[in-house]
């Protein structure tokens, strides 16, 4: 069964922090449980997103990389 | 059964301890994973830095408040203020160095404004975000704003000088408070 996104940020393009922050603000609309999308060019967010997970608590669902954009699936906690 | 061993008795002339001194209570209180940003400095890499710091820190979570002392409050001056202070100094330092977030310089390389200007042109095109909406991203994030009142009243600023939504001016007591509290602190 494919993952039910609730939500999509489209980050590509955008540099340090707005990736993590549009995420923030994105997340704190959503209800727990929901997911997010995210795709992203930056370089560093691979590491950004995992250390944002692990910091703010959501969970990292999913984490790849496909021709330069990253995408990222977060459960909000 | 064993015998439990009553506690001691303290001496009836024993000297009353005295009560805990009372901390003065301060309405800004911190948790560890708070962050303290004592945003010192106006030069437009540092500004910068302080503003991707503040929404990074939201953005995880946490509580951040940013002191503005010195020429870090300079940036926090509405953009559309010229001239700030009541007398001919304070006039005069706000003319050579025009207070407001869009109107920082360079600490190295500004050449008259030429450097700021490059600097604008490649964050633009690395969509990097400016201070100025790296900043009101933060206030929308609840990022607390604190302007020192030493400074206020050096710099002869007014609170309608200010851009909307500062907090009440306060003193570095507040700040060491803040510190001792377990804010991680930076000094900007």
């Amino acid at each position: 069964m494919p993952l039910e996104i609730a939500q999509r940020v489209d980050a590509k393009g955008l540099s340090c922090p707005m990736p993590i922050v549009k995420t923030a603000q994105a997340v704190k609309l959503m209800v727990s449980g929901q997911l997010l999308e995210v795709l992203a060019t930056d370089a560093g967010s691979t590491k950004d997103f995992a250390a944002w997970c692990k910091t703010t608590g959501n969970e990292l669902v999913e984490s790849s990389v496909e021709g330069g954009v990253y995408r990222f699936v977060l459960r909000r906690k | 059964m064993t015998a439990v061993a009553e506690p001691a008795m303290p001496a009836y002339d024993a000297p009353i301890a005295a009560p805990a001194p009372e901390v003065p209570a301060h309405e800004h209180e911190a948790k560890p994973h708070d962050i303290l940003i004592i945003c010192y400095s106006g030069e437009l890499e540092k500004t910068w830095a302080t503003m991707i710091l503040a929404t990074t820190g939201a953005a995880m979570g946490a509580k951040v408040r940013v002191f503005l002392t010195f020429w870090g409050l300079q940036t926090f001056v509405k953009d559309q203020k010229r001239i700030t202070g009541d007398n001919v100094m304070q006039k005069m330092m706000s003319a050579m160095q025009r207070p407001g977030v869009s109107h920082r310089k360079l600490s190295k390389m500004n050449f008259l404004g030429m450097g700021p200007w490059m600097m604008g042109k490649l964050a633009k095109q690395y969509k990097v975000a400016s201070p100025k909406e790296l900043l009101q991203l933060a206030q929308e994030m609840g990022v607390e704003f604190m302007p020192c009142q030493m400074t206020m009243d050096m710099f002869g600023l007014k609170p309608e000088d200010m851009i909307e939504g500062m907090g009440e001016p306060v003193g570095a007591a507040t700040v060491i408070a803040l510190m001792t509290e377990g804010s991680a602190p930076l000094f900007i």
